[in-house]
């Protein structure tokens, strides 16, 4: 990659802004899948819906854990939210998931470069790896920075009738997660597993 | 949620015919309508991943480790559908954050099926070694576990287990012994 990558031309955004926006354009029942740290602190401080799931451990598995609600219900769209130290813990998932090109699946990557929660040690993609350069070579070819936040919204919509996987990263600041998720694993599965028609509450 | 059957149906005269413990593990996966099985490859499950790969009931795939794998079950269990995890022992070694993180706290009946390498002959003494943190692992969660052995055992463990994952909402690992696959010996 030359230094003039697409990633260094984008606009450096804000998480709790652009997962608002996306939530804003979530009308279907769409599932959100929001991984650790700040980006679900972010999803649950955007308004919490029933249709979202909240990872409290487990880092890196957003994206597979999304891609097991798109292969268990074809019809809904998912979408996985990820940062990108996370993303970087779990690379092999692109592959399988670029494997199996479930046509319901969108993946958003918030960049900031850093490991946030921890106390903000840089990420190599802060300076030697390019998340959608990653993506594309592990076989996501539909994989894009987005250059500002109307570009992103164009991107989501875009994405939520695309007929393959999507990756959009997006660069976003060092602000810290706007909210904070009630860490209640049973509680936030059993909700989501009600928000996607699988059960019904007692 | 199924309803518990109280009585596993007796073997056809047609099963009986081939009474591999690959073909019991399969029919019993089919029964119980466990039908998305992501793994990592082992030599010994090769016989269960190829025919699992040519039967249509089953969406099979490699994933690139085994906590992928338990991320996406636990998808997909959300979803409504049931799955099963395939690995062998150096895999399941790299699952205790993943199960103590996930499967464990949001009640996910994952089930794990273990080609157990590193006793009974084993050649490589890293795999002996990893082999001995298994069921420490699995006891130190208080998580089902069974080593089957024997043939005629396999259908009632396998079928009682994914029974009581599904109605319990907690994980299980069933462990293929050498006894039961043969194994992996030096000259394979």
């Amino acid at each position: 990659m030359s230094k003039d990558t697409a990633k260094r031309n984008t606009k450096v955004m804000n998480r709790y802004d652009v997962t608002s926006r996306l939530i804003g354009k979530l009308h279907n029942e769409e599932a959100v899948i929001g991984g650790i740290g700040n980006t679900n602190f972010d999803l649950w401080a955007a308004g919490h819906r029933p249709q979202n799931f909240y990872m409290l451990g487990s880092m890196g598995l957003a994206f597979p854990i999304a891609l097991g609600v798109a292969l268990a219900q074809p019809d809904r769209r998912v979408i996985a939210l990820e940062g990108d130290g996370s993303l970087l813990m779990q690379l092999g998932a692109l592959s399988t998931i670029a494997s199996l090109k479930p046509k319901n699946l969108t993946m958003i990557v918030f960049d900031n470069g850093i490991y946030q929660i921890t106390g903000s040690q840089p990420t190599p993609a802060a300076s030697v790896a390019d998340i959608v350069a990653i993506s594309v070579g592990s076989g996501l070819t539909n994989s894009v920075w987005a250059a500002d936040e109307e570009d992103f919204e164009r991107l989501v919509d875009e994405s939520l009738d695309a007929s393959e996987p999507t990756l959009i990263a997006l660069r976003i600041d060092d602000q810290p997660g706007v909210g904070t998720t009630r860490r209640d694993p049973v509680q936030i599965r059993e909700r989501f597993m009600h928000g996607l028609g699988v059960r019904q509450p007692l | 949620m199924a309803i518990v059957e109280q009585h596993t149906p007796p073997l056809t005269s047609h099963d009986t015919a081939e009474r591999t413990w690959h073909g019991i593990v399969l029919q019993t996966l089919k029964r119980n309508d466990v039908g998305l099985i992501p793994y990592v490859p082992d030599r010994v499950l090769t016989p269960l991943i190829k025919s699992l790969h040519a039967d249509p009931f089953f969406t099979t795939f490699a994933t690139a480790r085994e906590e992928e794998a338990v991320g996406i079950l636990a998808g997909a269990w959300m979803g409504g559908r049931r799955g099963a995890l395939l690995m062998q022992t150096s895999g399941f070694a790299t699952l205790a954050n993943v199960l103590a993180s996930l499967a464990v706290p949001y009640q996910i009946p994952l089930i794990m099926f273990v080609s157990e390498r590193g006793t009974l002959g084993e050649f490589n003494y890293g795999q002996a070694l990893v082999c001995r943190t298994m069921r420490p692992v699995l006891d130190s969660l208080a998580l089902e576990h069974h080593t089957i052995t024997r043939l005629d055992e396999l259908e009632f463990i396998v079928d009682r287990s994914i029974k009581q994952a599904v109605t319990t909402q907690a994980p299980v690992a069933l462990i293929l012994n050498p006894l039961l696959t043969g194994g992996k010996t030096f000259d394979k």
